[in-house]
């Protein structure tokens, strides 16, 4: 019986020890930064991407001595690209590791769920390269620091009227993401009221395979082009499937193409397809050179888009504490709206009324296996 | 006229792999009474194997695919074997419903270890060429020749599956432990023995699947199995279950019916369309289209 009594003081004295001796950490010092990432899953070149530029601008504002005095912390959370773990993940961010603000997404629709979260909780949360308008709209804590795809659709269905010269296109959306519907609709809307025609309009849900069906009813329309505004998984099987059955028309697409992965996917069937997206590595901007190169030293390879992106809006949410001179929510997000004229990896980051940036977009065509820059379009 | 064979083209060679998955559920069920719900993952482990394998065998070659598949399906032969040893067997003489709960676990168990980064990693991975990629355009109609690879080597399968169930000793004793598992233990058949074979057999045919699913569609991943799984089960209903025969035909229509329903209506009603069937079956023709129906015994 003694023995069993010692037992149970040592058994509390444990559990005591592990309730009350351990002490929240401590704030005081450290200024703690959430982010929700697509590492994993379906969309994770886009996370690890977004990631990898976002720890290299955290790197940088710390060996540069912080933001007001202190170092920053990024905390990253894995969303596996699935429907339904960001507001898992964000909410923990929120709620368990107290961060001030909240950086992510790429995907809209992961973006979308993780928008009223933040903004019921008075946390500023800064998607990268979310290009629906939906995303900010969910409230005024909710920024982007990339265009939106009312002006993405407009580039592409000009690129397709004058540059490619096409009349007659088809059009193929994923009907499951936010992203692809959105940006679907834009380019229709500007390609009709140009002059051309939409000869065939099919769709496909994310995560198919097969989609020869899809395509031999565009092959039956007879398009000179397929807009596919898609993430590159299935665009680049789509590329594969569309060769195959003999469609030889050029393809073209959004910035969810952009991923190492779209050329390891669509091999020789993705050649010479044309994409819009933020940034290209070859752009010859001061800024631009210097992040190349910093990218190049930390990770040896060379950044992307969503990389850029990342990057920039951790640079501009630091940008924002500071001239806010605090770490409350309600003080990051009136700094955060009146950003002016950064000056960025991107290019000029002003954010409007709606908390949307105004940026150039640049299209790529992919050549030999890789991404080379065709032009820049000023909005 | 050119997009409805070209349709019915792409309908067929999907349709092949259902029924190569099909048939798996089928012989299980034929035998055991039971519907093996892993059978998707081990369809999704096929690919994954083929996967690995395609780095040993040289590229391009039909020897180095012929190398590939016997060997993918033999790894998934053995996991059958290992699953219906450790998770089923235990379990053979309790209610059915606990070993179909058993099969779910299984199936989630293959699911999320697939998925830790350690295994296999939850991005997906491109899909190796196994054998030169050509197209033929026949009057107006591409036929790729990994579809036509699909379908010759699912009918070699099923011709050969059909020989082993009616032509050899061990088939035999299967269609006897099919009708009365008690009385052929009686004349002596070794029913641990049989069983094994079965899932054996399932198993290996489901691997071919997979590297055929995934050689036409390259991306994989540990995911994968869940839908065609489930189309599957649909096409093996529908041809009525326990039928192999039934199994083939449930594959080809279930694959033709999703692509017409794609291609000529919407995208977003293909896997509605393939449900609706199950459930018109159900009501209809309980015992499928090909089944028997049985008088049940009291």
């Amino acid at each position: 019986m003694k023995k069993a009594h010692v037992f149970q003081y040592i058994l509390v004295t444990i559990l005591a020890v592990g309730f009350f001796g351990c002490k929240p950490a401590d704030d005081g010092d450290v200024i703690k930064i959430g982010e929700f990432a697509s590492l994993t899953g379906r969309e994770a070149t886009f996370g690890q991407s977004s990631h990898a530029g976002t720890a290299l601008a955290i790197e940088e504002i710390n060996a540069q001595g912080g933001v007001l005095g202190k170092k920053l912390v990024l905390i990253t959370q894995d969303d596996q690209s699935k429907a339904g773990e960001p507001a898992t993940v964000v909410r923990k961010l929120i709620s368990r590791d107290k961060v001030v603000a909240v950086l992510g997404e790429v995907a809209s629709s992961r973006s979308l769920e993780a928008a009223p979260i933040c903004q019921n909780a008075k946390i500023p949360m800064i998607s990268p390269s979310s290009t629906n308008p939906k995303v900010t709209e969910t409230g005024d804590y909710i920024f982007r620091v990339c265009f939106i795809d009312p002006f993405q659709g407009t580039v592409m269905a000009n690129f397709a009227t004058k540059t490619l010269k096409l009349k007659n296109v088809a059009v193929l959306t994923d009907v499951k993401s936010d992203y692809s519907v959105g940006l679907a609709k834009f380019f229709k809307e500007t390609f009709v009221q140009s002059g051309g025609k939409i000869g065939s309009e099919a769709s496909y849900s994310g995560g198919d395979r097969d989609f020869k069906a899809q395509l031999t009813t565009i092959k039956a329309a007879n398009p000179e082009g397929i807009f596919i505004p898609g993430y590159y998984t299935e665009v680049g099987l789509i590329a594969q499937q569309a060769r195959q059955l003999g469609i030889t028309v050029p393809l073209f697409g959004g910035d969810g193409w952009e991923s190492s992965k779209l050329v390891e996917i669509g091999g020789q069937a993705i050649e010479g397809a044309y994409f819009s997206t933020h940034y290209s590595p070859e752009q010859q901007t001061q800024q631009s050179v210097q992040f190349v190169e910093k990218y190049k030293a930390k990770y040896n390879s060379l950044p992307d888009a969503m990389a850029a992106l990342g990057y920039e809006s951790a640079l501009i949410l630091a940008d924002a504490i500071k001239r806010a001179g605090s770490t409350e929510g309600s003080k990051i997000r009136d700094a955060l709206a009146a950003t002016r004229d950064f000056e960025g990896v991107t290019g000029k980051t002003n954010i409007d009324e709606n908390r949307n940036a105004e940026k150039p977009a640049v299209i790529l065509t992919i050549k030999n296996g890789e991404f080379k820059y065709v032009e820049t379009v000023e909005p | 006229m050119t997009e409805f064979l070209q349709q019915l083209i792409n309908g067929l060679a999907l349709g092949a792999i259902y029924a190569l998955i099909a048939l798996g559920y089928t012989m299980v069920y034929g035998v055991l009474r039971f519907i093996n719900f892993a059978h998707g993952d081990v369809f999704m482990l096929g690919a994954f194997s083929g996967y690995y394998l395609a780095r040993i065998f040289p590229q391009e070659s039909f020897l180095g695919a012929a190398g590939v598949f016997a060997g993918s399906m033999l790894i998934c032969a053995i996991i059958g074997i290992i699953i219906e040893r450790f998770a089923y067997r235990p379990l053979r003489d309790r209610p059915k419903l606990t070993v179909l709960i058993t099969a779910i676990g299984v199936s989630l168990l293959i699911e999320y270890t697939g998925q830790h980064e350690k295994v296999f990693g939850a991005a997906p991975r491109t899909f190796p060429n196994l054998v030169p990629d050509t197209n033929f355009v026949i009057a107006g109609v591409s036929v790729n020749s990994d579809q036509i690879l699909v379908l010759v080597v699912a009918v070699i399968l099923m011709i050969g599956l059909q020989l082993i169930v009616l032509k050899t000793k061990i088939g035999t004793a299967m269609r006897a432990l099919s009708f009365n598992a008690q009385a052929a233990a009686l004349m002596g058949i070794n029913i641990n023995v049989v069983i094994s074979f079965t899932f054996g057999l399932g198993s290996a045919l489901a691997a071919a699947g997979g590297i055929l699913y995934a050689m036409n569609y390259t991306s994989i991943d540990p995911l994968m199995g869940i839908l065609p799984g489930l189309k599957a089960f649909v096409a093996a209903v529908l041809g009525g279950i326990g039928n192999i025969p039934g199994a083939a035909l449930g594959g080809l229509i279930m694959g033709v019916v999703e692509t017409f329903t794609a291609g000529y209506i919407s995208s977003a009603y293909r896997d509605a369309v393939a449900f609706s069937i199950l459930i018109l079956i159900l009501i209809f023709k309980p015992s499928g289209l090909l089944g028997k129906t049985q008088v049940e015994k009291v």
